[in-house]
C-alpha cells in the first residue's frame, strides 16, 4: 500500500476527513439584502440585520437554499425535507449579534459521495457526510493601529456551505484530489466559484494516524488552510508530527491547530478543555426550513453534466485515456473548449493538441479560455489544416505560435507565410532527384541497405523546401528512386 | 356627542368621532395630553416626551383631516413602549446599556401607526429589556401606579415590564399605548391599573424592529381604556411583515366590528388546574363573578383540563432567558450603545455590560447561559422546550371543546414599591395566569372587571384560539359591558 508513512518504529497509516467551507454564489446574503461582492471598501456591504442593530431580524435567502440543494444534488447527496437554523453562540467583534447562524442537528444535506481522480488514472469513492449553510463572520483587521483592531463586516453574513467528508482519505495527494474534484462540481453547479485565494474556499483538516488497521487515533483539526498545496502541507506537516509524538512515546493531544502558510508548519490553537460551548439551540427568528419535493425534482432536472458523467463520456464518444478525460473535464470551460475543438474532427488529434500545446500555451501566457487569443474556432482550423495535409506536424507548431502571437487564423498565417505543404509528387520528386545526385556516397550507403540513411536524407529534402515537403511523400519517393 | 370634561378622558373612538366633526383639532388634543403628560410626570411613565414632533404630527394630520382625507388613527396620540425602535428617537429599552442609542430606522408596528395619522407623544418607561413584572428594573427609576390603596399613599408598582404604557393609559395621559407581552407584560400591568391590553396571537404583528428579549414569545399589542380601543388600535398594528419570518401571513379581520356579535351560544372554558393556593381570594371571586356574566349573556361555562399549566412558569423561566442570553450578547460595546473604558477586549466586554447591564437583566443571561450549556442542555432547555409543546397540546384539546378560556389575569392586585423585591421567585409568580397562552402563542387579553376591598383594580383574562382575536375581543366586550368599570384612579390628570 502505497500510502503508508514510514516511521522508525514501522509504518503509519494517516487518516484524513476535511471540512470545506464554499462561499455560495448569490448577489445577497444569507440572511439580508446587503452585496456580497468581493474587495469592496471596507463596512460598504453591510446592512442593518449583519451589523446586529437592535430588533433587527434575520430573512432567509432563497436563492442560497437552491444553491445548497443543487450542491447536495451534485454530490449526489440525501436532501433533508426539514432541516433547522441553529444560533452558533460566542463573543467576538467580527460576530455582531454574538452568534452565528448556522445548521446543527438537522443540516439542509445529509449523506453523498465524491469520487477522486488519482495521477495513477484510478478513481476512489470518498463519502460525504453533510452539508449545511451557515452565515460567514465579518474580519477582523489586527495590523492597522498598534493597540486596536478595526473591524471589516463585508463578508459577515455571507452564505457558506460547510461540507464535510467522512474520515476516507489517506494521503495528501487523495485529499488534493477531492478538493479539486469538489471545486470542479461546485463549478459546474455554478454554486461557488471555489476562488481559494479570494477565500471562497477554505478547507479545515481534521487528521489522526494509526498503525494499519488499527482502531482510529486521536485526530486534530488544523484550520485556516487556504490552498490545496497548503492542505498537502499541513497534512505531511501534521502526520509527521503526530507520528514522531507517539514514536517518542507521547499522546496526541485532541486539539485545534492554526495552519501558517509561511512556513507551512502549524501550532495550537486550543485544547479539547478550552474548546468554546456554543450553546446551539433552535433560531427562534428563523421557522424550520422546509423544502417542496417537487421543486428539488425541478433542480435535478435542471443539473448540468458533472464532472464525472462528463469523463464517462468522454472516454466513451472520444475514446480519451480516463487520464486524459479526467484532466480535461476537470474545468468546465477546458472540458466545453475541448468538446467544441473536437466536434466534427478526429478526437485523439483534438484532444493532442487542447492538452499539449494549448494548454501549454494558456498557461505559460496565465490567461483564461476566454481572453486566450485563439479559440476552439481558430485552434480547430488550424487541427482542419493538419488532417488535410496542408500542414505537417512541425509547421503546425509553427503555425500555432503565430496565431496565439497574433491571434489570427491558421489559414491566414498559412496565406501570408506561404507555409502550404508540398504534396505535389513531381515537385518533391525534383528536389529528392537533386539531392541524391549531390550525395552520391550517401545514396550508395542507401541502396547498399543502410536505412540509418534514410533519416539523413529526408532531414535533406525539408531543409531544402523549408519544411513545405511532406514527410510521407518523401520517404515515399525515396524508396521508389533506389528501387528499394 | 358633545365634550364634558378633560378631552384626555374620553375614549380613543370618542376622541376619533370627534376629531372627525372637528369638534376640535388634533394639535388641540395632542396639546391636551402633552399638557397632562406634565402634569403626571411624578409617575415617571416616560423616558423621553416628544412634544415637537407630536405637533408637526398632529398638524400633519389636521391637515388630512381638514382635507376629508383622514386616515384610521388621524391625530390621536399613542405613546410607545421603549422597545421599539423609534427613528430619530432615542430608544434605551430601560437599559444603561442603550443610553444614546438613536436608531435610523423605526419599527414595522409603529411605522403603520405613524402611517395610519397617529401621533407619537413619547417614549415609556418599562423594565429593563422587558425583564420584569413591576417596573422595578429601569435603568431610569421606577413607575408609579396612578391607583393607590385606600387609606395609604405608598407608591404602588404598575406591574411590569410594561409599566410605563399601562400608567400612561390609566393616568390618562395617553388614549392608548403599545406594550410588548413575552409572559405577561401587557396582560399584568392592564390588570394592575385598570386597563385593557391586548397580547396578540403570536406572529399577529411584526417583531421587526422591536428590541428583542425572547424571540419565540415576544408580541406587540396595545394598551387602552376599552375593547373597542384595543380592537381599533390592534387593527392597525397587525398584519404580515416579511421582514418578521415569524410573522403570519393571514387576512386581518375587521376587530371592531367583532364587537357586535354578542358572546351567545359560545362556550367559555374553566381550568380547575388554575383554582390555586396563593391567588387571592377576592381575584377568585372575580374570576367566579367574571363566569355568571357571561352565562347571563347566553354562554355556556365548561370546566376544562390544562394539566401541563402547572409547569407553565418553570418552563417560561428557562426558555426565556435561554432565548435572551443570546439575544443579549449584541450590547457588546462595539457598534452602538453605551462604551465602558478597557484595556483589552474581554475587558470591554466586561466592563460594558457589568455597567451597562441591570442585576435582573445579569441574572436572567446567567440562567440562561447556565441552562443552553453543554450537561445542562437537555436537563433544562431540552425538557422546557418539551413541555412547552404538551401544554400548547393542552390548549389544542380544550379548544376542541371551548372557544375561550376565562382565567384571572394575574394571582393578586398591584402591590407598593419595594414589597416582593427581595425573592425573584416571588416575583415570578406573577406571571403564572398569563405565560401560558404565551408558551402556547395564543391571543389573550385582560379587561378590567372590578376592585378589591382596598380600591385596587383587578383584570380578568380571556384566552382565545390562534389568530381568533376576535372573539376574545367579542368576549371581553360582554365583559366590560357587563362589569362596566368606570373608577377612575386616584392620580390622573385633568
Amino acid at each position: 500500500m502505497t500510502n503508508l508513512i514510514a516511521g522508525s518504529t514501522g509504518p503509519w497509516e494517516a487518516v484524513i476527513g476535511l471540512e470545506v467551507h464554499a462561499q455560495v454564489i448569490s448577489r445577497s446574503k444569507l440572511f439580508s439584502g446587503a452585496a456580497t461582492g468581493f474587495g469592496a471598501e471596507p463596512n460598504s456591504q453591510v446592512s442593518l440585520v449583519d451589523a446586529a442593530f437592535p430588533g433587527m431580524l434575520p430573512v432567509l435567502n432563497r436563492v442560497c437554499v437552491e444553491q445548497a440543494v443543487r450542491t447536495g444534488l451534485g454530490l449526489k447527496a440525501e436532501i433533508n425535507l426539514e432541516s433547522v437554523f441553529e444560533r452558533k453562540n460566542y463573543f467576538y467583534p467580527d460576530l455582531p449579534a454574538g452568534y452565528q447562524i448556522s445548521q446543527y442537528d438537522q443540516p439542509i444535506v445529509g449523506e453523498g459521495s465524491i469520487v477522486i481522480d488519482l495521477a495513477d488514472g484510478s478513481s476512489r469513492e470518498i463519502g460525504i457526510e453533510r452539508l449545511h449553510l451557515e452565515q460567514d463572520a465579518g474580519k477582523s483587521l489586527h495590523d492597522r493601529h498598534p493597540k486596536m483592531t478595526f473591524v471589516d463586516l463585508n463578508r459577515c453574513g455571507v452564505a457558506l456551505m460547510e461540507i464535510v467528508s467522512k474520515p476516507d482519505m489517506r494521503s495528501a495527494e487523495e485529499a488534493g484530489a477531492y478538493l479539486t474534484k469538489l471545486r470542479a462540481i461546485l463549478r459546474y453547479l455554478g454554486s461557488c466559484d471555489g476562488n481559494m485565494a479570494e477565500g471562497s474556499m477554505r478547507a479545515d483538516v481534521n487528521l489522526s494516524v494509526r498503525r494499519p488497521g488499527e482502531p482510529l487515533g486521536t485526530r486534530t483539526e488544523t484550520k485556516n488552510v487556504n490552498s490545496i498545496r497548503f492542505v498537502q502541507q499541513a497534512i505531511h506537516y501534521e502526520a509527521r508530527r503526530q507520528i514522531e509524538v507517539l514514536e517518542s512515546g507521547g499522546t496526541v493531544v485532541q486539539e485545534t491547530r492554526l495552519f501558517n502558510g509561511v512556513t507551512g508548519e502549524s501550532r495550537s490553537l486550543r485544547s479539547k478543555e478550552e474548546a468554546h460551548d456554543y450553546r446551539y439551540f433552535p433560531d427562534p427568528d428563523l421557522l424550520p426550513l422546509k423544502l417542496d419535493p417537487a421543486r428539488i425534482e425541478e433542480i435535478r432536472a435542471g443539473l448540468p453534466e458533472l464532472p464525472d458523467e462528463k469523463k464517462s463520456r468522454f472516454i466513451e464518444s472520444f475514446r480519451l485515456k480516463p487520464v486524459d478525460a479526467a484532466i480535461l473535464v476537470a474545468d468546465r470551460e477546458r472540458a466545453d473548449f475541448f468538446e467544441a475543438v473536437a466536434a466534427g474532427r478526429d478526437a485523439k488529434l483534438a484532444s493532442s493538441w487542447v492538452m499539449g500545446d494549448y494548454f501549454a500555451a494558456l498557461n505559460k501566457a496565465g490567461s483564461s479560455l476566454a481572453e486566450a487569443p485563439v479559440d476552439a474556432e481558430k485552434l480547430g482550423g488550424l487541427i482542419d489544416l493538419i488532417a488535410d495535409k496542408t500542414l505537417s506536424g512541425r509547421m503546425a507548431k509553427e503555425v500555432f505560435e503565430a496565431m496565439w502571437e497574433s491571434g489570427k487564423t491558421a489559414a491566414a498565417i498559412v496565406e501570408e507565410r506561404g507555409l502550404k505543404q508540398i504534396t505535389d509528387t513531381g515537385a518533391i520528386a525534383a528536389i529528392v532527384e537533386e539531392i541524391l545526385v549531390k550525395n552520391p556516397a550517401q545514396a550508395e550507403q542507401l541502396k547498399g541497405g543502410n536505412m540509418k540513411i534514410m533519416g539523413w536524407f529526408v532531414g535533406q529534402t525539408m531543409k531544402a523546401t523549408q519544411g513545405k515537403a511532406n514527410p510521407g511523400t518523401v520517404n515515399q519517393l525515396l524508396k521508389e528512386k533506389l528501387g528499394l | 356627542m358633545t365634550v364634558s370634561g378633560p378631552v384626555t378622558h374620553l375614549t380613543l373612538a370618542e376622541m376619533r368621532e370627534l376629531l372627525g366633526k372637528r369638534a376640535f383639532s388634533a394639535k388641540e388634543l395632542t396639546q391636551a395630553h402633552l399638557e397632562a403628560m406634565e402634569s403626571q410626570r411624578a409617575l415617571n411613565a416616560f423616558t423621553c416626551e416628544t412634544a415637537d414632533k407630536a405637533l408637526a404630527m398632529a398638524e400633519a394630520a389636521d391637515a388630512r383631516l381638514a382635507k376629508g382625507e383622514a386616515r384610521p388613527l388621524d391625530g390621536l396620540p399613542v405613546a410607545i413602549k421603549d422597545l421599539y425602535c423609534t427613528e430619530g428617537v432615542e430608544t434605551t429599552a430601560g437599559s444603561n446599556i442603550l443610553k444614546g442609542f438613536v436608531p435610523t430606522y423605526e419599527s414595522s408596528v409603529t411605522a403603520k401607526l405613524w402611517q395610519a395619522g397617529a401621533v407619537m407623544t413619547g417614549k415609556l418607561n418599562m423594565d429593563e429589556f422587558a425583564m420584569g413584572s413591576a417596573n422595578m428594573n429601569s435603568a431610569f427609576g421606577p413607575v408609579a401606579n396612578p391607583w393607590q390603596r385606600k387609606g395609604d399613599n405608598r407608591d404602588l408598582v404598575p406591574g411590569g415590564s410594561s409599566g410605563g404604557a399601562a400608567a400612561a393609559v390609566a393616568a390618562r395621559m395617553a388614549p392608548a399605548s403599545l406594550g410588548t407581552d413575552t409572559g405577561g407584560s401587557i396582560r399584568q400591568p392592564a390588570s394592575f391599573c385598570g386597563i385593557v391590553g391586548m397580547k396578540p396571537s403570536y406572529g399577529r404583528c411584526s417583531r421587526w424592529g422591536i428590541v428583542a428579549f425572547a424571540s419565540s414569545l415576544d408580541q406587540a399589542g396595545p394598551f387602552t381604556r376599552t375593547v373597542r380601543d384595543s380592537a381599533i388600535v390592534l387593527g392597525v398594528m397587525a398584519g404580515f411583515d416579511p421582514k418578521d419570518s415569524t410573522s403570519v401571513d393571514l387576512p386581518v379581520p375587521d376587530y371592531e366590528a367583532a364587537l357586535h356579535k354578542n358572546v351567545k351560544g359560545l362556550t367559555v372554558g374553566v381550568a380547575k388546574e388554575y383554582r390555586m393556593p396563593g391567588v387571592a381570594g377576592e381575584v377568585e371571586r372575580l374570576w367566579k363573578r367574571g363566569m355568571t356574566w357571561l352565562e347571563e349573556q347566553g354562554a355556556h361555562i365548561r370546566e376544562i383540563s390544562l394539566p401541563h399549566s402547572q409547569h407553565a412558569l418553570p418552563t417560561y423561566y428557562i426558555l426565556a432567558p435561554a432565548e435572551a442570553s443570546s439575544n443579549l450578547a449584541r450590547y457588546d460595546g462595539v457598534r452602538f450603545g453605551a462604551r465602558a473604558a478597557a484595556e483589552d477586549l474581554t475587558g470591554l466586554y466586561e466592563a460594558t455590560r457589568g455597567q451597562g447591564f441591570g442585576a435582573e437583566v445579569k441574572r436572567r443571561i446567567l440562567i440562561g447561559t447556565y441552562v443552553l450549556s453543554a450537561g445542562y442542555y437537555d436537563a433544562y432547555y431540552n425538557k422546557a422546550r418539551r413541555i412547552r409543546s404538551l401544554i400548547a397540546r393542552d390548549f389544542a384539546r380544550a379548544f376542541e371543546q371551548v372557544d375561550v378560556i376565562l382565567t384571572p389575569t394575574a394571582p393578586t392586585a398591584a402591590f407598593a414599591q419595594g414589597e416582593k423585591m427581595d425573592d425573584p421567585v416571588a416575583m415570578y409568580l406573577n406571571d403564572i395566569f398569563t405565560v401560558p397562552a404565551s408558551l402556547a402563542g395564543l391571543p389573550a387579553m385582560s379587561v378590567p372587571a372590578g376592585l378589591t376591598d382596598r380600591g385596587l383594580p383587578l383584570g380578568l383574562q380571556i384566552i382565545g384560539k390562534a389568530f381568533d382575536e376576535e372573539t376574545v375581543f367579542r368576549v371581553g366586550h360582554a365583559l366590560e359591558t357587563a362589569a362596566h368599570f368606570t373608577h377612575r384612579p386616584q392620580r390622573i390628570s385633568g
